[in-house]
């Protein structure tokens, strides 16, 4: 029997009306979340002292009326409430606004460097899920033991080194000394790669990031697999599965693993959440054009709407994560119903 | 002394049947010198019903998880002795030929079903799993054998049940489906661990029914863990009695709870509580003392400390298994009823 088809008959369990009214009642909570969280947002950014004007015209020497002027035109002179209260009628037709910065709209920016944030991330989760798992996994049947001890000292090395310095390290190591992988950027500009060779080139520039960005979880989940496995690998019906003379890796992953899960699926949560929008060091490092760094671009030049375009982004993500974990709970577990 | 109920292998020359399966000398400790488990030697035969009596930590779980290749990786390093299967030594099989031994020849049912089933999988799909490990059978003929299990172990809807996840089900229901498991590959022996202790009375006499039934039907061997003296006689033919690691009193079931000859049987008798409602006041007859921990057992009898009847030579010396000649042994230097001074 494989893991899916476990699911014989529980699939009504997904499609009636109290999960509807769960969604429902999910989707308007996130609606009342977001604008609360936009709320903050605006005010945090309104509290930091200078705007955009002050960044586009400070190395310049414009007059006070041309400056006036220029402030008038991207609607800086008004009242802040007035502001805001224009932000969210904009924002309430999905409208995220215009980037005087960057010369476009906000949404065009945002789509345009979206991709690269979850092309990291989703690598990133991934392989540092499988990764933490299966070290967790070995650990948790080794207890004690060398393999055990082996594992512990290397996720307290993940755990513990800062991801710039992994970062700069492998820059260093695989791009200075022997040359394998490029430094920076999402592909090779000027080299016209096409179909596969692009794959190829796009995955080259990634694996630096990728795995940079894996390191720290892939000591979280470890250590979370090792203990929830440790906990479960006791209990009556992993004894029960060896009665029965399953193989020993059917036993562990079949049986106890499957019940160790759901804290891995709230921390894989945790993690896309952070990292849409949080990926800054990395993205700045490898010169990837994702959300973090165009975050962080938006807070130098008081880019207002672009930095509350990205944030929007960002707590979209959280919201919906969040609804998709609690999907899977009720997926791994029968037990859990949504209502 | 074994079994009559029809044996198909037997031993050519003396025509006494050959014993199904054969515990010589178990012997499980933690560490040198602290004994959980000593010299424990029993056989069952085909189609017979064992009961293994004694309190807790007397070793009776530990003895049939030693049969099952289940104990924990230090006790099984320190476990010595044979442990025959059809003739065949299981302490000699490694770990992958145990697994087919497990579930297919020798099953086991455990003491809660409310956690020994897996809470995330169909009842369905952890009874075809079995069949799956061990019978080399399609999913429509797995299918099918599941939902006749269950219509044996009397699941009503067995085509709807199937799909059920165990939270969906009652205790009673839940042992149902252990034993259906334990039943999958039709095992020569099911190891029963204490199978009525978790549920409430009305639901252990189905359940004891079901086992009695179905040991009928299929000529299995049953070997029933229990405290209950109850359960002993509703269905054994013979028992044995567990103190400290050691079986200190075998024999057939009747000939035994007509006449213990070891005091720490006739104590747990006696221990019964098997007044009326109406004899209210009335203490409940105990053994006074504990069982010795296996880190300081005493050199000689290790019911001494605790027995009404103990004398200078039990301190001394450890008495031996003995037998009166009709099968039943018991591990005491003054049996009663040998016409020594009663307690």
């Amino acid at each position: 029997m494989t893991a899916g088809s476990v699911r014989i008959g529980g699939g009504s369990r997904f499609f009636n009306g109290a999960v509807l009214r769960f969604v429902a009642r999910r989707l308007l909570q996130a609606l009342i979340v977001m604008l609360m969280v936009m709320t903050a947002n605006f005010v945090l950014i309104k509290l930091a002292p200078g705007d955009i004007v002050d960044v586009l015209t400070g190395s310049s020497d414009m007059t006070a009326e041309q400056i006036a002027s220029l402030r008038q035109e991207y609607g800086l002179d008004q009242p802040v409430i007035v502001q805001f209260v224009k932000y969210f009628a904009r924002l309430a037709q999905f409208d995220l606004g215009y980037s005087n910065q960057f010369h476009d709209t906000v949404l065009n920016i945002i789509l345009g460097r979206l991709p690269t944030t979850l092309l990291l991330v989703a690598f990133s989760v991934i392989l540092s899920i499988v990764i933490g798992t299966v070290m967790g996994v070995a650990a948790a049947r080794s207890a004690g033991k060398l393999v055990d001890s082996a594992i512990s000292a290397l996720v307290l090395l993940f755990y513990a080194t800062p991801v710039f310095i992994v970062a700069i390290v492998m820059i260093l190591c695989f791009s200075v000394w022997l040359g394998w992988l490029p430094t920076s950027g999402l592909y090779s500009v000027g080299a016209g790669h096409t179909g596969f060779a692009y794959i190829k080139d796009v995955a080259a520039h990634l694996v630096m990031p990728v795995v940079a960005l894996c390191t720290f979880y892939t000591a979280i989940y470890s250590r979370l697999a090792r203990a929830t496995m440790l906990e479960t690998m006791h209990l009556d019906f992993v004894r029960t599965a060896r009665a029965k003379g399953l193989s020993e890796r059917r036993v562990i992953y079949g049986h106890a693993l499957r019940n160790a899960l759901l804290p891995i699926v709230t921390m894989a949560g945790l993690q896309v959440s952070s990292l849409i929008g949080g990926a800054v060091l990395i993205e700045t490092v490898f010169g990837l054009p994702g959300m973090g760094r165009t975050a962080f671009d938006a807070i130098f030049t008081r880019d207002t709407n672009l930095l509350l375009g990205v944030m929007f982004i960002a707590s979209l993500a959280v919201v919906v994560v969040s609804l998709v974990v609690d999907f899977l709970y009720a997926l791994l577990d029968p037990r859990v119903e949504l209502k | 002394m074994l079994s009559t109920l029809g044996c198909a292998s037997g031993d050519p020359v003396t025509g006494a049947p050959a014993p199904l399966l054969d515990v010589e000398d178990l012997s499980i400790s933690v560490r040198r010198g602290v004994p959980l488990v000593e010299g424990v030697s029993f056989s069952i035969g085909a189609g017979e019903a064992v009961a293994v009596v004694g309190e807790s930590g007397c070793g009776k779980s530990l003895t049939s998880l030693a049969i099952m290749g289940l104990l924990p990786g230090n006790l099984q390093r320190n476990a010595t002795g044979r442990i025959l299967l059809e003739g065949e030594d299981l302490s000699a099989k490694s770990p992958r030929e145990m697994q087919d031994v497990r579930g297919n020849r020798v099953a086991m049912i455990f003491q809660d079903p409310l956690t020994s089933l897996n809470p995330v999988m169909t009842i369905g799909a952890q009874i075809m799993e079995v069949l799956e490990a061990h019978r080399d059978i399609d999913r429509a003929a797995a299918t099918a054998r599941t939902i006749e299990l269950l219509d044996l172990v009397r699941i009503p809807d067995p085509q709807e049940r199937m799909h059920a996840y165990p939270h969906q089900l009652s205790g009673g229901m839940r042992q149902r489906v252990v034993i259906a498991m334990a039943m999958a590959c039709e095992p020569q022996l099911i190891i029963a661990d204490e199978p009525t202790t978790a549920l409430d009375v009305t639901i252990q006499a189905q359940i004891l029914n079901l086992l009695v039934e179905l040991r009928r039907k299929s000529n299995l061997s049953l070997m029933l863990i229990t405290h209950d003296l109850g359960v002993v006689c509703r269905v054994a033919e013979r028992m044995i009695v567990m103190y400290a690691g050691s079986v200190v009193e075998a024999g057939e079931v009747s000939a035994i709870l007509d006449g213990a000859r070891h005091p720490y049987t006739a104590g747990l008798m006696a221990a019964r509580p098997h007044g009326s409602f109406k004899r209210t006041g009335q203490r409940l007859v105990d053994i006074p003392g504990t069982v010795p921990p296996p880190t300081s057992r005493p050199k000689g009898c290790l019911f001494e400390p605790r027995c009404p009847r103990a004398q200078e030579k039990c301190r001394a010396v450890r008495p031996d298994l003995a037998a009166d000649g009709a099968g039943h042994a018991f591990r005491c230097h003054f049996p009663i009823g040998q016409g020594e001074a009663h307690a």
